[in-house]
């Protein structure tokens, strides 16, 4: 049926006209219809998408707080600095240029190419759009040399950062800790559940046990961007600004610790000093040596840095805190741990004397008093005066069965946890006949369960382990009449405007019954051992103004040399502050321990004089 | 019928010396058409000139500066063409084709590359796309061999001698590559094969066979590993059915667009229109300026726009309906369904219900090929509609 081409319409040509009519309103219809659809129903969900295109949020570091000593003395502030960025928009987009800008960057940086790309990898994945943080802390130099040469650094950017500031250099390192970026493990625990990668916590110390007031809230920035991610200028959007983190005070007195990093140091021997508050754990001072300087983790370390801080043979390690890490015997200063359980079990009375031929022989084996002395008969006090062994032999080898030397060297805390707020501790081990007879069994120990184990364990030897915390510990609840209490640093939080916060009080661990005459004596014993001629520290400490009470310790490690201890409680009669001192093969207590503790307590008197109670004094019950 | 139905008076021409009006030939022109046009280009240039502001560095009405003269080029060559009488172009049907066809091959030698396509020859102070004059060209000549054939061969022979003369330059234009306007040529081909009589039964195998190349060239293809498509094309084809998937790749582009058009709700965001301001949505003067649209001016604006469009396309099927002899009636087919088509494709790509081809929206779009072609075009329909009034007073003017 074709058509004609003379003009006339056919109903043919009618019916497809009509149709072409009828599928163009068809296919308006559906255009206005999906406009409408669009616009009007669902304008508002497509509006909202559009503002999520054209904004960027970018966190805001916040600074984190200080730390303070007792007397508000700055121990960690924030300098503000530099961090090298890279805009990975801004960057060559072929592959090679790219890959030689970065690595060009890496060599500025000191990072290799496979560090900057792990760097990348891992920031991107997190923040895509982000500019990424190569590296903190970056000299003036070169970002100058950066910004001079910008042509050849597209994508380059450099970004003000905070970065902790130690104003007195390596001063309680140990207690302070340091401060770096979360790692994978960490974030995945619940104390961190608000934070990113890069981000900044407290890395050991108090840093990490203080994290979460010490870290502010960090803000964000919003910005307008174009589809590349640029910024578009001339446009204010709502940004929310970073909240500092709270200040910590601590309870240390820098003097006090001052003077003890520097009698160490002066020995130039491993070792570490802890001072107590008796009373309420309090401490003023808490140090290990070799120490380190915090500030060199505010950059990546440089190898021979590694080197000095991880690949030291062990026995130097200077990142150890051997005041609380330490795993020591304790030679004689534990003579006051079997004084007490001796004393309470009912083996002896303060009166009790024994008869020192200068050695004590059980089953075939000998104890010797070291040097060979012999004192003849000896009570208590004249036994701590001049550290008799066979006293203390005796008393161990009579409690050898009856496990009342562990039961109180348990109570007084030795090899278990202290409670202090400090992340690096260790609890140590208290020898037992469980123990020796578990290990035994395991062939881990020559022999089961004997005599001369309790006689070692007497005079601090054998295979006790502890540190310089829970020995202060056990002579603080002694000279405190039996209040065991928790060591802390922290004494409280204020906020950026100085309003207090929280304030740290924590209750005493537990109650040991002491016996107010048990007590007496002991303190008697040691005070005549420090300032009483005949005494084992009496050359150091006869001639201190301030009576204390003190007792030497000389721990055998074979194959090295004998391990110092000095462990002094002061004022006497009613101590305030307990201070212990090991250096490791310092040699004889009176050697190098006792000295020390002298200059710390030199620094704490010369600071509280004799007749004040000091910050946290009072008598004890 | 449409013949008898009475007409409003028209003034009479017997003046001695015709005045200006009277030579252009305004009297006997569609104005509804002519106005539409009009106030498309012009809402074209308006919309340029608020949103290409920054797109040319130093030189704000870059865009502008080129649509205005553009829409004055165009509006002076449809006011010529309705003083030519279009029957003669049956005429010269053999040259419109060969002309087409020889200007789209030469491209191939002397054209200027554009992202990966060659589509313009470069002239002096204007690049020149032939295939966007080929759409009104193949539609002249297509419906003139349509009337020399009417009479010879089969019905069968017929229709595939159409289906090959207008297939042969689409292919062409395809393999430029532009796959946006070798549909537009195979949409006006069907259109004047459609007014031309072909038969329905035909139609349907056309359609059936159409079917199965999309289905092959989609599905098939790839499956046996010889894809037909470069996997761009083939994204781009396919990323419409859900383009939020991926708003990084194919779909990107469109999933912009939709929430330019979304965001923009019922009034518009004006100068607040991000989406479009900052580079979110691509070729914004061009392929996607609907989103411009929709995105500033709201359901108002965008409604606006479609209104002229459906005003512009009734008064073309109306000429369709008016002419005074079976060319006009296959030529003002064709060049309507042309428009249809383009409009369709670009508004629905636009709203995420057309895959994205690369048409432009005419009259609309900046880019001066599209807009001269487009009034060459209606300038033809007006030629129609004057030739149509003056038989149908007994006279001929020209």
């Amino acid at each position: 049926m074709y058509l004609r081409s003379d003009g006339r319409r056919s109903n043919g040509l009618a019916l497809r006209i009509g149709v072409l009519v009828g599928l163009s309103v068809a296919l308006f219809a559906v255009l206005f219809f999906r406009l409408w659809d669009l616009q009007v129903l669902s304008g508002s969900k497509y509006l909202e998408e559009a503002n999520n295109n054209r904004t960027r949020s970018f966190r805001v570091e916040a600074p984190r707080g200080k730390i303070l000593d007792s007397r508000g003395k700055v121990l960690v502030e924030n300098r503000t600095s530099l961090a090298l960025q890279v805009n990975p928009q801004k960057l060559p987009s072929r592959p090679a240029r790219r890959r030689v800008e970065l690595a060009r960057l890496g060599a500025l940086a000191h990072m290799s190419p496979h560090q900057v790309r792990a760097t990348m990898r891992e920031q991107l994945a997190v923040s895509a759009g982000a500019p990424i943080t190569l590296r903190r802390d970056v000299g003036y130099d070169l970002v100058y040399y950066l910004q001079e040469n910008a042509v050849r650094f597209p994508g380059v950017q450099v970004q003000r950062v905070f970065v902790p500031k130690y104003p007195h250099g390596s001063l309680a390192a140990h207690v302070l800790g340091t401060v770096g970026e979360i790692n994978e493990a960490e974030l995945k625990e619940p104390l961190h559940r608000n934070l990113a990668p890069g981000d900044e916590v407290g890395k050991g110390g108090v840093e990490q046990t203080y994290d979460r007031y010490l870290r502010g809230k960090p803000g964000t920035t919003r910005i307008q961007v174009n589809a590349l991610g640029e910024p578009t200028p001339g446009v204010q959007l709502v940004s929310k600004p970073p909240v500092p983190g709270n200040s910590l005070k601590l309870s240390l007195e820098s003097n006090v610790q001052e003077a003890g990093e520097q009698a160490l140091a002066g020995e130039g021997l491993p070792g570490a000093f802890v001072t107590m508050n008796v009373h309420n754990g309090q401490i003023l001072a808490l140090g290990s040596y070799p120490t380190f300087e915090p500030s060199v983790f505010t950059k990546p370390l440089t190898q021979p840095q590694v080197n000095s801080l991880y690949r030291n043979p062990l026995s130097l390690s200077p990142l150890t805190n051997r005041a609380t890490e330490g795993l020591y015997p304790t030679g004689s200063t534990f003579k006051l741990i079997t004084a007490m359980a001796a004393l309470n079990s009912g083996v002896i009375t303060p009166e009790t004397t024994i008869v020192d031929n200068g050695a004590l022989t059980v089953g075939g084996e000998s104890f010797h008093n070291s040097g060979g002395a012999s004192y003849g008969a000896v009570n208590l006090v004249s036994a701590l005066q001049v550290s008799d062994d066979v006293y203390f032999y005796t008393l161990g080898y009579k409690m050898w069965t009856t496990g009342a030397l562990q039961h109180w060297a348990h109570l007084l805390g030795i090899g278990r946890p202290t409670g202090i707020d400090l992340p690096e501790h260790q609890n140590g081990l208290l020898p037992s006949k469980q123990w020796q007879e578990r290990e035994y069994r395991r062939g881990v120990v020559e022999g089961p369960w004997s005599p001369g184990n309790n006689i070692q364990l007497a005079t601090g030897q054998g295979s006790l382990q502890t540190n310089p915390l829970q020995m202060a510990i056990a002579y603080a609840t002694v000279a405190n009449g039996g209040t065991v209490p928790t060591p802390h640093l922290g004494m409280q939080i204020d906020d950026s405007a100085g309003r207090v916060l929280k304030e740290f009080d924590p209750p005493p661990r537990r109650h040991v019954h002491v016996d107010p005459t048990y007590r007496a004596s002991i303190l008697e014993g040691l005070h005549k051992a420090a300032q009483a001629p005949g005494g084992t520290s009496y050359a150091v400490f006869g001639g201190f103004p301030i009576p204390v009470a003190g007792k030497t310790g000389t721990a055998e490690r074979p194959p090295k040399r004998e391990q110092s201890w000095y462990i002094v409680l002061s004022p006497y009669p009613n101590p305030r502050i307990v201070t212990a001192v090991t250096i490791e093969e310092g040699g004889f207590g009176a050697e190098s321990a006792a000295p020390a503790a002298l200059k710390i307590l030199e620094a704490y008197y010369g600071k509280h004089p004799r007749g004040s109670a000091g910050p946290n004094g009072g008598s004890p019950g | 019928m449409y013949a008898t139905r009475a007409r409003r008076a028209r003034p009479e021409p017997f003046l001695a010396r015709p005045g200006i009006v009277e030579r252009l030939g305004l009297p006997y022109m569609d104005a509804p058409l002519a106005l539409s046009a009009i106030a498309l280009i012009a809402f074209s240039v308006f919309v340029l000139s608020q949103a290409t502001l920054q797109d040319v560095p130093g030189n704000p009405d870059y865009y502008v500066d080129r649509q205005v003269v553009y829409g004055v080029l165009g509006i002076a060559g449809m006011l010529a063409l309705t003083r030519v009488d279009y029957s003669r172009f049956r005429e010269l049907r053999v040259g419109f084709y060969t002309f087409l066809c020889v200007s789209i091959a030469l491209i191939f030698v002397f054209g200027i590359a554009a992202r990966g396509s060659r589509r313009a020859f470069e002239l002096p102070f204007f690049s020149f796309q032939p295939s966007e004059l080929g759409k009104l060209l193949l539609v002249l000549a297509l419906a003139g061999f349509v009337i020399d054939g009417a009479r010879r061969g089969s019905d069968r022979q017929r229709t595939v001698r159409y289906l090959c003369l207008g297939l042969a330059p689409a292919a062409l234009v395809f393999l430029q590559p532009d796959l946006g306007t070798s549909l537009v040529f195979g949409a006006a081909t069907l259109a004047v094969m459609y007014f031309g009589g072909v038969r329905w039964t035909h139609f349907a195998v056309i359609g059936g066979a159409l079917v199965a190349l999309i289905a092959m060239v989609l599905v098939v293809a790839p499956a046996v590993g010889t894809p037909l498509l470069k996997g761009y094309q083939a994204e781009r084809l396919t990323s419409f059915l859900n383009p939020s998937q991926d708003p990084r790749n194919a779909g990107y582009q469109q999933h912009q667009a939709l929430i330019a058009i979304g965001s923009g709700e019922k009034t518009g965001r004006g100068d607040q229109a991000t989406q479009t301001r900052l580079d979110f949505v691509p070729e914004r003067s061009t392929d996607f300026i609907f989103a411009v649209i929709g995105e500033r001016y709201g359901f108002l604006g965008a409604a606006f726009v479609l209104s002229l469009y459906a005003l512009l396309l009734w008064r073309a099927l109306r000429i369709v309906t008016l002419s005074k002899n079976y060319y006009g009636t296959l030529v003002a087919g064709g060049i309507a369904v042309s428009l249809l088509f383009q409009v369709f494709v670009n508004v629905g790509m636009n709203l995420g219900i057309m895959p994205i081809t690369g048409i432009p929206l005419p009259l609309v779009s900046y880019g001066g090929s599209s807009v001269l072609a487009t009034f060459l075009a209606i300038g033809v329909l007006q030629s129609i509609h004057i030739q149509a009034r003056l038989s149908q007073k007994g006279r001929f003017a020209w």
